[in-house]
């Protein structure tokens, strides 16, 4: 891990009302990665992210991004807020305008470059668009601030399978094309599957796993059940046990998918 | 953050800019003939009242329809511009992608500056045109010496039901009525409510402001005036008199019933004196001045108006920066 990670939080929590939507906290988002946040509906995933883009103030504990307060260096950091809301009356065009006038580093030859790639007319209303129309939209104006964080939160999570793959696709082209470091959150682990290098598990305000997701597929065995004792039980199924291990233990029936992975967890924890 | 402003703004403020024009437009036609036909005129009450009885149905219904705009703007523009103008980006969700791209007080600056702005000047200069348009019917309408005139021109531009539609104030007040609008569609977070609640609470305080701190904003000046037929306004039914006094177009904020120096109440059967100068009136009158009693009138003069208009405009200026100093720190480090 990188001595500045992308994202640090220490007993972070925040209240709203009487509830705790997020409360005691622990995490760490290495820099450099492709992370995906996956957790159930009421984790406090959308919390954390608000946390992290400023949008927000801990009630508790402490969040830092990049090694310094969150929202305290806006331009550093492209946010990509849930249900991708854009102004309906404006058009895309204005759209790449209001970016280019609220942010110094704006890359105006990227966002024309991939409006015109996606088909956007520029001179379209933002609330005709269709949902993934207005995704990209939205995400264009939080890569063409050519910030060195993009933080999304469940961007895609009300679009067709179509549109979520083309969405999903164009953020690894942009994380591929340079140095960037994302913090996406989603509850579709196949999307965490065709985007993300490594793999956090939040239920209930904690981390439950986290790590390199080739590294824990490979650190993860079904093994039959019972498990052989002293293993390390993730969660255990009538027929076979998921085991946390270096190297496959003995009673080894097979490697673990993602997505099986992801729902051990969810399950252990529910 | 001007651009994203005005970009949003600019449909309404187009609106709204046309339909004053039009106002402005007939109030400049119409202007000049006003003002000669009152120049025509003799002095005095009876010429006022000439003046006022021949001011044609155009004359009377923009008279109506310039005073109620400027009266009813500040309100309009605080439900229109100013309640929505943070809850409709709250509704929208858009305040997550702007916030992101810029500081929050930065944007609320720039909201406050641009509509807020908008919103003075549209109040502000329309309450200008009519102040001029309508001049010649204020005078008249003051020289009637406290007595309501012919057709709607009922009271003088100090009277506290006129005061609100002409001069300067209504910049003060424009500003005051968005702020209002915007503070309280940051604190109910929905725009229908917001409105109405900016409706009910402006409207309070146009009238508590007139009636429980406008008086007070200079010292009132105190006269005595007799009870005779040509100061007599209104007697009630039990007896309680109201006089006028002898400066045309003066506000008379309190008056009361004194003899001997001390409050008291008039005899009962001043209800039948009669209420015109004319036989029999004397005697009822005199009667009245012989027994000792008089009339006590706090009452501020005709040419206070501007003063009165100054200190309104300050005083609600100073509300509206206030209160956008609230909305900036209500937003800093709020949840939305």
């Amino acid at each position: 891990m990188s001595p500045t990670p992308l994202l640090r939080a220490r007993d972070l929590g925040r209240k709203f009302r009487r509830r705790w939507a997020l409360s005691g906290c622990h995490l760490d988002v290495p820099a450099g990665r492709i992370t995906g946040l996956v957790g159930p509906n009421g984790a406090g995933k959308t919390t954390l992210l608000s946390l992290a883009a400023g949008l927000l103030t801990p009630t508790s504990g402490t969040i830092e991004v990049c090694g310094g307060r969150p929202g305290s260096r806006p331009a550093d950091v492209g946010f990509v807020a849930q249900n991708t809301p854009v102004y309906g009356r404006l058009t895309v065009a204005e759209h790449l305008e209001l970016g280019a006038r609220l942010n110094a580093g704006w890359d105006m030859a990227l966002a024309t470059e991939r409006i015109a790639r996606l088909g956007l007319r520029p001179g379209q209303r933002a609330g005709s668009l269709s949902g993934g129309g207005r995704a990209q939209l939205a995400l264009t104006l939080a890569l063409a601030k050519r910030p060195r964080v993009l933080i999304l939160d469940e961007p895609v999570a009300s679009l067709d399978p179509l549109a979520r793959h083309d969405f999903l696709r164009e953020l690894k082209d942009a994380t591929e094309r340079w140095d960037l470091s994302v913090l996406h959150s989603s509850h579709l682990v196949s999307d965490v599957e065709l985007l993300c290098d490594y793999l956090i598990v939040l239920v209930a305000s904690r981390v439950r796993v986290a790590g390199d997701v080739r590294e824990l597929l490979a650190t993860h065995h079904l093994v039959e059940s019972p498990a052989p004792a002293g293993a390390h039980v993730v969660s255990a199924g009538p027929g076979t046990t998921l085991v946390r291990a270096d190297a496959p233990p003995p009673g080894t029936v097979g490697t673990v998918g993602l997505e099986q992975l992801v729902l051990a967890y969810l399950e252990a924890h529910r | 953050m001007i651009w994203l402003t005005w970009r949003q703004f600019r449909t309404q403020a187009a609106v709204v800019l046309g339909a004053l024009l039009l106002l402005g437009a007939c109030l400049a036609v119409t202007g000049p003939g006003l003002a000669h036909d009152y120049a025509a005129r003799g002095g005095g009450a009876q010429g006022a009242t000439d003046f006022l009885e021949q001011v044609d149905g155009t004359g009377t219904t923009l008279y109506l329809v310039g005073s109620l705009t400027v009266l009813l703007l500040p309100a309009l523009l605080g439900m229109f511009w100013g309640a929505p103008l943070i809850t409709r980006e709250l509704d929208a969700g858009t305040h997550r992608l702007v916030w992101t791209h810029t500081g929050r007080t930065r944007w609320l600056a720039a909201k406050l500056g641009v509509v807020g702005l908008g919103a003075m000047a549209a109040c502000g200069l329309t309450a200008l045109a009519m102040t001029w348009w309508a001049a010649p019917i204020d005078r008249a309408t003051a020289a009637l010496e406290g007595r309501p005139g012919p057709s709607v021109f009922t009271f003088a531009r100090l009277h506290p039901l006129m005061f609100d539609m002409r001069g300067v104030a209504p910049f003060g007040y424009a500003a005051f009525a968005f702020l209002l609008g915007v503070t309280i569609g940051l604190l109910v977070r929905r725009t229908l409510p917001a409105m109405a609640l900016l409706l009910a609470a402006f409207t309070l305080t146009q009238v508590f402001m007139a009636t429980s701190v406008r008086p007070h904003l200079m010292t009132p000046v105190s006269a005595t005036a007799p009870i005779d037929a040509s100061h007599l306004t209104f007697v009630g039914r039990g007896g309680g008199v109201e006089v006028t006094v002898d400066e045309p177009g003066a506000w008379i904020t309190s008056q009361h019933t004194v003899k001997d120096g001390r409050p008291t109440s008039p005899p009962s059967w001043v209800v039948d004196c009669p209420a015109q100068a004319r036989e029999g009136s004397a005697d009822c009158y005199g009667e009245l001045a012989a027994q000792g009693y008089l009339q006590r009138v706090d009452y501020h003069p005709a040419d206070r108006f501007w003063a009165f208009q100054w200190r309104e405009t300050v005083l609600h200026l100073a509300l509206a920066l206030a209160l956008a100093g609230f909305c900036a720190w209500w937003l800093r480090g709020r949840a939305f």
